[in-house]
């Protein structure tokens, strides 16, 4: 379908393409089952200036915003949401930086983000935290010209491989919300340490492992933006980044949807083809009506948000509940298409559909985006003065 | 440092056709792709750019639409491109082509180092590096895998032989025709991609060159091919099944009547 | 292009302007000179009796001395101080074209202190001359040095056919010979004839063995072609009469560009691919590095080498040597094994020329066997353990 990109947003898709098919699909299978860290292909994303997308041009970006970084992590999802996860969420730990960073922290830390010369993580989940952020423990005390940070973050995507951490610690406990800060914690910095690396379901090429502070002393500078800002700075970069976990699932679902379809084809029973059964037929079509329903709406919602629109908390929870869940229906479908040879790992839709169910669980589970929307929902009408019976 | 890459854009081996009247390649409707060891050429080149400062050029000679393969490789990284190209041009053997390459070279000026690939996939000659060298009177050395410049004027490299390696000292200028081992060749970054999009490739013809139309192209050329075919097919072809006692037994007796040496 | 005037041979008699078909002559001052309705025909060449006009020497007017250019010439290969197998080959394939022709067939030999057994053997196997050139700069093979004087003999001696191996020395110097003397190359022939007209017949494969084409030289000398090894058939008469002659040939001619600083052997005799008579070759179905033990094991057997496609080597099982296809080695042994290889068409081309391909896969449906002349539909992992005691037993 036509989705009217520009000639820029079209290259961007093919060099995504071009590489989750000559680097990503030979191998995602040996990710997945060695559970090994893809840097080689950190190394083919950054080469090819992908990782600089989002990052304006005077921090050695490409300058594009959310449309064109969803472009590219769909096209790499197509092949292995582990490693697209991996490159997604080097964007995740950088926004904090983008979003409230100061000049000299941007000067210095976001060119190597952009170049891919460093991945980036994001540090908010705890043991006690999860869908609830405001259980967070950790803290960071000023000390002088430096702070000292407590406390453990849990499942961290990139931990012990990225070197750049953005941290949420709080530095006033008394404030509640509003006593929390984010930290730009770099590896190899005294005190800060890393968990074991946790064995999960799927996306295994992934690497998800715990991030260990024990007075953790770090220069004051480090402190991004103000006191005080930390949860806003989260749900802002949530703002920018769910739509990226939304094009995870959209890859996903079409790279299923294409094995489905192709297997469907050739696999014969009863003497014929089995996509000539209605009840298969039926199957493929939902598939291919959710796959591109939630497309559609990644892009129109990305193309929107770029824009700094007031509503974007309501459409990056939608984006992601709809594309997270169609997914994992999607890949469920390939698997039942595939019958026996869908639960066998020579296939890789028994993968998918293992990978698939992160995508309504990290960033926010789909019922807590379900929440925002509701709450957004509620908001907006409460402005709106006419009554619609 | 400028190095030239000669590359040539050729059809993939799949599918294959040959015009019976003319016996020339047609080209039209096959998918083209670049000589697979033409972009292990450009690897090495980006490679040495990598670690010095160099400036690549690349060149093919082929139809306007080579221009396609001179934009891939301007979008993996190659600072320039050109195209020679030119109706006179056409049905060009080795000899014909080298003369063409090497006059383009010559006049780009200044070059210290040009990359061929082995060979190409379609004619499979192995004939254009060492023939445009010998054009412009230069050292070369064939089937290279690794390369290293030793000093300003010397370049070692290591060369596959049937027998094994070697290494050679050449003074540079020269031509090296590489080999898989010189590196995975990278893919395009989007910086590259978007100022090849953009791409100004000047078009050389005889006219250019200083070429007389009776120099290039099959009127320059010492072959000819006078016919074209495809190979016979395997017709005698044997299956064997059965236990594996069988098989064993029946392939040992096949490759004995077939005097195999050894077995 | 039109027929060139030799201004200082031309005594403006004008007897060409009157035998021109085109009226391309008109008769000028000092010399004739030729307008663009020249066709080339030659009339004007053959009737000059001053020898002023000549016809460009490439394209398509014949070159005026074609005929000057007698007998066929092979060039000569060692290793280790003996003849390379390729070259008692061609000498085979050389016999029968100067038969043909009725002229006389000589082998080129290169190097330095080689023993006069090699000059021997050369007209054991059918060479009426050898020429043979000893020189220290030879004693290492390089591409300037060999073409060099190669192209010193060309000029002196004018053979009308030069063969020489499709070997990596072969590939490597010969096209500098052709482009030094002016003349065409065919590359990588498995068939040779004479036409007609006596003109050398060379066909070669092309795209990966997809095609095979015919080609000629026809208008300059020599006609060269580079041979495929283990293609045409050595024919040893000891009896066969010959001479051998050492050619002196200048120190000048050495122009030491290139140096050679070290030659390292390859240890590992199995990655001998393009020598080796039995190639056993394998591919992902091995599953792993280790396996190819089995291969290795074969392969020692039967002396022959072990290729692998490009999965295995791009699984890291076995060092890219070993690589047979498109971006590898393209091999033509007598016996080529593929095993647990399914046989993609960048694999296909570089194997399709041998004599003999066994293919060993279990899923019957693999491409491999569509090129294969013996299929053999098993578990590699039982079947050649089973393959190579049956070999030890019929040994015994
Ligand atoms: C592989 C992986 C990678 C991750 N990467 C990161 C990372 O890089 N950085 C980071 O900070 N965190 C990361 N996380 C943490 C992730 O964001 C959390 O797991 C997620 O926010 C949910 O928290 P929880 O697991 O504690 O679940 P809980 O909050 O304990 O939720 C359990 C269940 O209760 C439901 N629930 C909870 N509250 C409500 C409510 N109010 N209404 C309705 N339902 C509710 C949830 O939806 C869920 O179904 C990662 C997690 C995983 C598994
Ligand atoms: C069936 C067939 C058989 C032929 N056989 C012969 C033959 O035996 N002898 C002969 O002289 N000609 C032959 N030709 C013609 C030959 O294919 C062309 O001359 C061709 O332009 C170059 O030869 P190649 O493809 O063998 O290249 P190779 O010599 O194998 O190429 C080596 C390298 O030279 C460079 N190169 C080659 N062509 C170009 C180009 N057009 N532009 C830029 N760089 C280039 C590339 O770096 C390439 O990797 C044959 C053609 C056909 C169709």
């Amino acid at each position: 379908m036509n989705y009217f990109l520009t000639e820029e947003q079209q290259m961007i898709q093919e060099l995504a393409a071009q590489i989750a098919r000559e680097k990503i699909k030979p191998v995602r299978a040996q990710l997945d089952e060695q559970e090994e860290f893809p840097w080689e292909i950190m190394q083919v994303l950054a080469q090819a200036d992908l990782f600089g997308l989002y990052i304006p041009e005077e921090y050695g970006g490409m300058g594009g915003g959310i449309l064109e970084n969803c472009l590219a992590i769909e096209q790499l999802a197509q092949a292995c949401i582990g490693v697209a996860t991996s490159f997604a969420a080097s964007g995740l730990g950088a926004y904090p930086i983008l979003l409230y960073g100061s000049e000299e922290q941007k000067q210095r830390y976001l060119p190597e983000v952009a170049a891919g010369k460093r991945l980036a993580a994001f540090g908010l989940t705890e043991s006690s935290a999860g869908s609830d952020v405001s259980g967070i423990k950790t803290t960071a005390v000023r000390d002088g010209d430096h702070y000292l940070l407590n406390g453990n973050k849990q499942w961290i995507t990139n931990g012990g491989e990225a070197e750049i951490y953005s941290v949420l610690a709080l530095t006033d406990r008394s404030k509640g919300p509003r006593g929390a800060s984010f930290f730009i914690v770099e590896k190899g910095d005294p005190g800060f340490s890393f968990g074991r690396k946790e064995k999960k379901l799927g996306i295994r090429a992934s690497a998800t492992r715990e991030l260990i502070f024990q007075d953790c002393r770090i220069p004051k500078d480090r402190l991004i933006g103000r006191e005080g800002i930390g949860f806003i700075n989260a749900m802002k970069t949530f703002d920018k980044s769910r739509p990226g976990i939304a094009a995870l699932g959209v890859g996903l679902s079409q790279g299923a949807l294409d094995l489905a379809v192709e297997y469907a084809r050739q696999r014969e029973q009863f003497g014929k083809p089995i996509i000539t059964f209605q009840a298969i037929q039926h199957k493929l079509a939902n598939m291919a009506i959710k796959t591109e329903a939630s497309r559609a709406l990644l892009y129109a919602a990305a193309r929107h948000m770029d824009t700094e629109p007031p509503d974007a908390s309501k459409l990056a929870a939608m984006v992601k509940v709809f594309s997270g869940d169609v997914a994992m229906e999607v890949a469920t479908d390939a698997v039942q298409i595939l019958g026996g040879y869908g639960y066998m790992q020579d296939y890789p839709v028994e993968k998918m559909m293992r990978d698939a169910k992160i995508l309504q669980i990290y960033e926010g589970t789909n019922e807590i985006q379900r929440n925002i929307i509701g709450q957004e929902l509620n908001k907006e009408y409460s402005r709106i003065k006419e009554t619609f019976f | 440092m400028h190095i030239v890459v000669c590359i040539k854009q050729v059809p993939d081996t799949k599918n294959v056709r040959i015009d019976p009247d003319t016996h020339t390649l047609v080209r039209q409707g096959v998918e083209s792709i670049i000589n697979p060891f033409d972009l292990f050429a450009v690897e090495a080149a980006l490679q040495i750019k990598d670690a010095s400062s160099a400036t690549i050029t690349v060149i093919t000679m082929g139809p306007p639409q080579a221009e396609e393969a001179l934009r891939e490789v301007l979008s993996r990284g190659v600072d320039a491109a050109l195209l020679l190209s030119d109706r006179a041009f056409a049905g060009a053997d080795t000899w014909a082509t080298s003369v063409t390459l090497s006059a383009a070279i010559r006049k780009l000026g200044n070059v210290d180092l040009i990359l061929c690939g082995k060979q190409a996939v379609d004619g499979d000659t192995a004939q254009v590096g060492p023939e445009v060298a010998t054009l412009l009177d230069i050292p070369y050395a064939t089937f290279v895998k690794k390369m290293e410049p030793l000093d300003a004027q010397h370049l070692k490299v290591t060369r596959q032989t049937d027998e094994g390696t070697e290494v050679w000292k050449l003074s540079t200028p020269a031509l090296i025709t590489v080999i898989k081992e010189v590196g995975e060749p990278r893919l395009p970054s989007l910086r590259h991609k978007m100022r090849a999009k953009k791409a100004a490739i000047p078009v050389w013809g005889i006219a250019e060159l200083g070429l007389d139309a009776n120099d290039v192209g099959l009127c320059g050329s010492f072959t000819q091919v006078v016919r074209v075919f495809s190979p016979p097919r395997r017709t005698d072809r044997v299956i064997i099944e059965g236990s594996l006692e069988e098989q064993v037994e029946q392939l040992y007796r096949y490759l004995k009547e077939a005097k195999v040496p050894g077995i | 292009m039109k027929a060139l005037v030799d201004g200082k041979k031309c005594t403006v008699c004008g007897v060409c302007s009157d035998v021109c078909p085109f009226g391309a002559i008109t008769v000028g001052e000092t010399s004739v000179e030729i307008s663009d309705e020249c066709t080339l025909c030659g009339m004007c060449v053959d009737t000059c009796e001053f020898g002023a006009i000549s016809l460009p020497e490439v394209g398509a007017g014949p070159a005026a001395d074609l005929a000057d250019y007698n007998g066929v010439w092979v060039f000569a290969e060692w290793r280790d101080g003996t003849v390379h197998k390729v070259s008692y080959e061609l000498l085979g394939a050389g016999r029968q074209l100067a038969d043909k022709r009725g002229v006389e067939l000589a082998a080129v030999l290169l190097g330095h202190g080689l023993g006069e057994a090699l000059s021997s053997e050369l007209i054991a196997y059918g060479a009426d001359v050898v020429y043979l050139v000893d020189h220290p700069q030879l004693a290492r093979f390089t591409n300037e040095a060999y073409a060099d004087v190669l192209v010193d003999l060309i000029h002196k001696k004018r053979p009308e056919i030069l063969l020489a191996g499709a070997t990596s020395i072969g590939r490597s110097f010969i096209p500098r010979v052709a482009a030094s003397v002016r003349t065409g190359l065919t590359a990588d022939c498995t068939e040779l004839d004479i036409s007609e007209e006596g003109l050398l017949l060379q066909t070669r494969p092309a795209f990966g063995g997809n095609v095979m084409a015919t080609i000629v030289c026809p208008n300059s000398r020599p006609q060269m072609a580079t041979v495929r090894p283990k293609v045409m058939r050595p024919v040893r008469q000891p009896e066969h009469p010959g001479r051998s002659e050492v050619i002196e040939v200048s120190d000048g001619i050495f122009q030491n560009r290139v140096e050679v600083l070290e030659v390292i052997p390859e240890q590992d005799q199995t990655a001998k691919l393009t020598e080796a008579d039995i190639i056993v070759s394998g591919g992902r179905g091995l599953g792993k590095a280790e396996n190819f033990v089995l291969l290795e094991e074969l392969a020692q057997l039967v002396k022959g080498a072990v290729g692998a496609s490009r999965g295995a080597v791009e699984e890291g099982w076995i060092a890219p040597s070993h690589q047979v296809g498109q971006t590898g080695r393209t091999v033509a042994p007598t016996l080529y094994m593929a095993v647990g290889l399914s046989g993609a068409i960048q694999h296909v081309v570089g194997m399709q020329g041998s004599k003999i391909i066994v293919a060993v896969n279990k899923d019957r449906e693999a491409p491999v066997f569509d090129v294969a002349s013996c299929g053999v539909v098993a578990d590699l992992f039982e079947f050649i353990p089973a393959f190579i005691r049956k070999i030890k037993q019929e040994r015994e």
